[in-house]
């Protein structure tokens, strides 16, 4: 940081040196980029600004003003339930694959393809929403109807596959499978990002002491890794809680409040009732959705700040 | 990258030093690949003569059998430590195989059913009128200008705000922008559709719907990561060049556009294609701020316009007369935004390759 101040300074006092031409360049310069600076501080406190002047109609009517006849609250309470139980479902089973993932293209796989691999990966993260939406719609919920009604026969006794299976496959676990398999690049990208920094001395005093490649991984990758994969998760949940298309497509909704993963009817999300009602409401209906969205946009704010407050933890020891 | 060396010499010197002392024999080079065919072979018997066979079921048990088939082959030969190393390689080949496999049905059953729905006719009519559902030209259109308006906002502010970041930027202002493009990545995209709905709806009247809007939702979106990839690639332009240029009295505005930026030309190029591609499939701030229609409307500020995304929900929520043609319609606009974000991150990955300057 210091070299940096240094030239910066260097550069000041030459540009003041100069002739007042150039320090007029200088100064259009540093203000348009100043001004784009805040203008990105501005958009950020417009989207909470407008959100709240458009949700406020909505949070402040009775109940008997809105649209469904209840309270905001309590319109709310089970799309956030299904917001979360969709992204934590999604976070539990994508986790664990993707620091799989990044392990064996950090440490497992031959160098030469694990470059090809990583590309792969990344190029996974660029797909849009929607085709992960017509996939679990097409492909993955009907392919998933067996393998439930099975879930239900034989593990019926836990809640969460108390059933009666859907047939149309249109449940909460496939949608939890599918925001799995979407945000799972982006938690294995930064994972890997960091297992590949594990300092090579650390690794090689491992396995110079005779440690197994696995004794070497668990004693070096992972402690160092630590902090990163749990923000990287948190970055995934992030993004699995604001999912909208991919939801919207494939669950089939009811309200109420379920941990039935298996079930018709499942509890719908913040993002995926917009994306389903927007289209065809109007007036206070509108403002209704905007709150909600603007619950949607508290919960992930709070989901990421979670996750620096982690980093920053971890980077302070 | 590369993984430790590997020879068997060195692996048993390595379990003589460790003194496990259980032989320190070591398993043939197929036997991972012998325990998980064989817990293959095996699942599939035993899952069949129970009726409950299903290759998902199958995939799922093989690995898990495979793991403890490794563990107790390994254990008695090489020892203990040996055979954990072995059994967790073996889970977590298999853990990257179950994460790839959805991932490859994916790219595969879009190719398959796309190529159905596409033809001539998809990408040169529009749907008006067309009793058997028309083509999608004005969703493409429609895809390519809002994603060019998003392109033309959000590049130069956030090309600016990080030079600003890297060149200018201390004190508060910086740590402040830090921070919130950090924030400002996290929003989910539905959410910046609101927010430009919210936007238009407070000047313009309730619901209004055009191009211009879904690209400033784009925008927001667009603009923290090309801040971030901005950023990154400035942060590579080694000093040592801007001293060069301030020693020969440049002025510091000259210096960053004609040594820095230069300089960071590939990548910033990369930067801006990969954010591109990120956007261009947004479908849930377009479907609250463009709206859906049938026609070509090249004109973003004027009424709504259609585009890839949006059509293929629509396609799919409301399939016409014939239900099918619908429904590959649906698919074809996919694997329309499929290849188009495939061919941005190829050619992005290329032009950093063939453009980059050597950094040293």
């Amino acid at each position: 940081m210091s070299s940096v101040d240094t030239t910066t300074n260097a550069g000041q006092l030459l540009a003041t040196a100069s002739g007042g031409r150039r320090r007029r360049g200088d100064r259009i310069f540093s203000n348009t980029a100043v001004i784009a600076a805040v203008t990105i501080l501005a958009l950020l406190v417009g989207v909470a600004v407008f959100l709240v002047t458009e949700g406020y109609p909505a949070l402040t009517a009775s109940s008997a003003e809105l649209p469904k006849g209840e309270s905001f609250l309590s319109y709310v309470a089970p799309l956030a339930f299904g917001t979360c139980l969709a992204g934590v479902l999604a976070m539990i089973i994508a986790v664990p694959l993707a620091v799989a993932v990044a392990l064996f293209i950090t440490h497992i796989a031959p160098a030469r393809i694990a470059l090809t691999l990583g590309f792969f990966v990344d190029l996974l993260a660029a797909i849009p929403s929607i085709i992960y939406g017509l996939w679990g719609i097409f492909v993955l919920g009907p392919a998933a109807v067996p393998a439930m009604k099975w879930l239900e026969e034989k593990l019926g006794w836990i809640p969460i596959f108390e059933g009666p299976a859907s047939i149309t496959g249109r449940t909460m676990l496939v949608v939890g499978l599918v925001l799995a398999v979407m945000i799972l690049p982006i938690v294995s990208a930064v994972a890997r990002e960091v297992f590949s920094q594990t300092p090579r001395k650390l690794q090689e005093g491992a396995q110079a002491l005779g440690a197994t490649r696995w004794e070497m991984i668990r004693t070096t990758v992972l402690p160092f890794g630590k902090s990163s994969v749990i923000s990287g998760a948190m970055l995934g949940l992030g993004r699995a809680l604001g999912e909208t298309m991919a939801v919207a497509i494939i669950l089939s909704v009811s309200g109420g409040v379920t941990f039935n993963l298996i079930g018709q009817a499942n509890p719908s999300t913040i993002a995926a009732n917009i994306a389903l009602n927007f289209p065809e409401s109007s007036g206070l209906a509108i403002n209704l959705l905007i709150a909600t969205g603007l619950v949607l946009f508290v919960i992930t704010l709070a989901t990421n700040f979670l996750a620096r407050m982690i980093i920053a933890r971890s980077n302070a020891q | 990258m590369t993984p430790p060396p590997d020879n068997s010499a060195a692996l048993s010197t390595r379990s003589v030093l460790a003194g496990e002392g259980s032989g320190g024999g070591t398993l043939p080079d197929w036997a991972p690949y012998g325990a998980f065919g064989g817990a293959l072979v095996f699942c599939a018997a035993v899952l069949a003569a129970l009726g409950w066979f299903t290759v998902a079921l199958m995939l799922v048990f093989g690995c898990l059998v495979a793991i403890v088939a490794i563990y107790a082959w390994s254990r008695p030969v090489e020892g203990r430590r040996r055979a954990k190393d072995r059994a967790i390689t073996m889970a977590i080949v298999a853990a990257f195989g179950i994460a790839m496999a959805p991932l490859i049905s994916l790219l595969y059953e879009v190719v398959k059913r796309g190529a159905a729905g596409i033809s001539w006719e998809f990408f040169t009519s529009d749907a008006r009128g067309a009793i058997t559902g028309g083509g999608a030209e004005h969703a493409i259109v429609g895809t390519l200008i809002i994603t060019a308006c998003a392109v033309v906002i959000s590049v130069p502010i956030g090309l600016m705000a990080a030079i600003y970041m890297n060149e200018y930027g201390r004190g508060p202002l910086l740590r402040a922008l830090t921070f919130f493009v950090d924030v400002m990545t996290g929003i989910p995209s539905i959410v910046a559709g609101l927010f430009a709905y919210a936007l238009f709806e407070l000047f313009l009247g309730p619901g209004i719907q055009m191009g211009i809007m879904g690209s400033l939702a784009l925008s927001v979106l667009m603009i923290p990561i090309v801040i971030r990839s901005a950023e990154e690639v400035l942060k590579i332009v080694p000093n040592h060049l801007r001293e060069a240029s301030y020693a020969l009295g440049t002025p510091k505005w000259k210096t960053i556009t004609k040594v820095v930026l230069p300089t960071a030309f590939a990548g910033l190029v990369t930067g801006v294609m990969l954010a591109t591609a990120r956007i261009i499939g947004e479908t849930a701030p377009l479907l609250v701020t463009t709206g859906v229609v049938s026609s070509l409307n090249t004109n973003p500020f004027q009424g709504r316009m259609q585009n890839l995304a949006v059509y293929a929900y629509n396609e799919y929520r409301s399939p016409g007369v014939m239900k099918q043609a619908s429904y590959d319609r649906a698919w074809a606009a996919a694997l329309t935004l499929i290849a188009i974000v495939m061919i941005l991150n190829v050619i992005a990955r290329l032009v950093y390759r063939r453009y980059k300057t050597e950094i040293r």
